[in-house]
């Protein structure tokens, strides 16, 4: 068999199978249905929908692009934030044994909370819904990049503190040649982790703080009872959050060694 | 004459939770510039540990330890050290590796230029120029080694010191950077000490063996002058009576005097 014919088998075939039996259930199971909209309606309401995409009519009717658009940038602004603040801290935790002690049961405790446990705090301090949703994405991103950015530093093989040692290295070289790229692979998961808690909890958080935003939207069309755009939005939240994942992973295996 | 590294009456004992353990006691050992030295002993004998302390890695808890007249109080430049597992970063290609190592000791005085030449030389010297831009995971565990000795001698220590250097490798690999390594030593003329628990290559290698007793409180048991004419070669040597007799004393320590249960 041929190098292309065997991709086409092994790589190609076994998903398009199971996206294809996705779609049959889903035509039957509407089919026998009165509300749920089949994959065809779907599709032409999509269609539709994205030939459009970036119109504004109102701070209520906006194109599904500017709803993505302002999802993502609240995921952003939260996570850079969290970033920011969580990774530094998670090389301190890693690095000094106190802080370490210090912190352990705060996270422990906090970090099993769900994020949308902390809207009403952000709604209360920043008596705004934008800023409270932006704080509950930090929340929630801000733990996995503290625990595994602080793990990283701990397994720092002691072989690579030894060649510091012997090569007499200065703190900044130690930091910017050993310390930095021993852990960020590990930094990266956390990454990763964290966008991907954040993308799941931005669509929740939208829907109880309103405004522009793909989880607002869902709600709208739910109050519309417009089936399709509810099951389009699942789509688009899906597959934006596997691009997230994959432009990470892609990322993450430019640095690991 | 003045020593290159002197050892007097170290002890080196570790607290562990059964108590104080002592690695090594009474160890006096003194080391001529240009000499080559090897330690070879059972696990666990305490020869890494000796290494470690000249190294500066670890502080002995009793005794004086001199490295050109001075104490040594910790980890310098004078003091190049080869570890068994390579220890290159995977982050760095060889020459920045190297590099690394350079810029620590004579950055201060050099130009960029005159560095970039240094790491180039080092690496000329173990016959890596091709690989200077590669990964240390695109290169074989033989090469790592050598680019491992190449940071090391780029650093012009007064001392090398290699931990089993070589313990990892292959038989014919081993064999191959044990030449280079006698090679480099007779050009650049350096002090070496080096771990090893490896016989034949004690013997081919060394001015003189020191042969540690077994541990816990291991100390040195024997040293073993080799008086072998260099540059030796071992295909030579394998016919060499003296060669034989001075190996039949090795193993004689190794495993009659200081014999040691399978652990």
């Amino acid at each position: 068999m041929t190098k292309a014919g065997k991709y086409l088998v092994e790589d190609l075939f076994p998903p398009v199978v199971g996206l294809g039996l996705f779609i049959l259930i889903w035509a039957l199971l509407a089919h026998g249905s009165e509300t749920l909209p089949g994959p065809v309606k779907t599709w032409h309401s999509a269609v539709s929908l994205f030939s459009d995409p970036f119109y504004q009519k109102g701070p209520n009717d906006q194109g599904i692009g500017w709803n993505i658009l302002n999802s993502l940038g609240r995921v952003g602004i939260g996570f850079g934030l969290a970033a920011l603040i969580g990774i530094p801290l998670g090389f301190m935790i890693g690095r000094f044994g106190f802080l370490d002690k210090m912190t352990s049961p705060i996270v422990s405790m906090l970090r099993p909370v769900s994020p949308l446990a902390w809207l009403p705090i952000g709604l209360l301090v920043f008596k705004a819904a934008n800023p409270a949703a932006i704080w509950v994405i930090f929340i929630s991103s801000i733990w996995p990049m503290i625990i595994n950015t602080a793990v990283g530093v701990r397994q720092l093989p002691q072989d690579y503190l030894n060649v510091a040692r012997v090569l007499n290295l200065s703190e900044w070289k130690v930091f910017t040649k050993i310390l930095f790229p021993a852990t960020l692979p590990y930094m990266l998961t956390g990454i990763r982790l964290a966008i991907g808690t954040a993308w799941l909890v931005i669509v929740a958080a939208e829907m109880l703080t309103g405004g522009v935003g793909i989880g607002f939207w869902v709600w709208d069309e739910w109050n519309n009872l417009n089936v399709e755009h509810i099951i389009i939005a699942i789509f688009v939240v899906g597959i934006v959050g596997l691009l997230l994942e994959t432009m990470l992973i892609q990322i993450a295996k430019r640095f690991s060694y | 004459m003045k020593k290159y590294v002197q050892i007097e009456n170290v002890q080196m004992s570790f607290d562990t939770r059964q108590g104080t353990f002592v690695a090594l006691r009474d160890i006096d050992l003194r080391i001529d510039p240009g000499e080559f030295v090897t330690l070879i002993g059972h696990s666990g004998c305490g020869k890494s540990t000796l290494l470690n302390l000249i190294a500066g890695l670890l502080m002995p808890t009793d005794g004086i330890m001199l490295c050109a007249d001075r104490e040594i109080a910790g980890p310098g430049p004078d003091r190049g050290v080869v570890f068994q597992n390579h220890s290159l970063l995977p982050w760095l290609t060889c020459f920045e590796n190297v590099h690394l190592a350079v810029e620590r000791v004579f950055g201060a005085t050099e130009s960029h230029e005159q560095l970039r030449q240094r790491a180039s030389g080092a690496l000329a010297m173990v016959h890596l120029t091709h690989a200077e831009h590669k990964y240390p995971h695109e290169v074989s565990g033989g090469m790592k080694q050598r680019v491992g000795i190449a940071r090391a001698l780029s650093m012009q220590p007064k001392v090398l010191l290699m931990d089993e250097p070589f313990g990892a490798l292959d038989a014919l690999t081993r064999a191959h950077l044990q030449d280079e390594l006698m090679k480099i030593v007779a050009a650049t003329n350096s002090t070496v000490v080096m771990v090893t628990h490896d016989v034949d290559e004690a013997v081919l290698l060394s001015d003189r063996i020191v042969m540690m007793t077994n541990g816990p409180a291991a100390t040195i048991g024997e040293i073993l002058s080799v008086d072998l004419p260099k540059p030796r070669n071992r295909v030579a040597l394998a016919n060499d009576a003296r060669y034989h007799q001075l190996r039949g004393a090795v193993l004689e320590f190794l495993y009659q005097k200081q014999a040691k249960e399978a652990a």
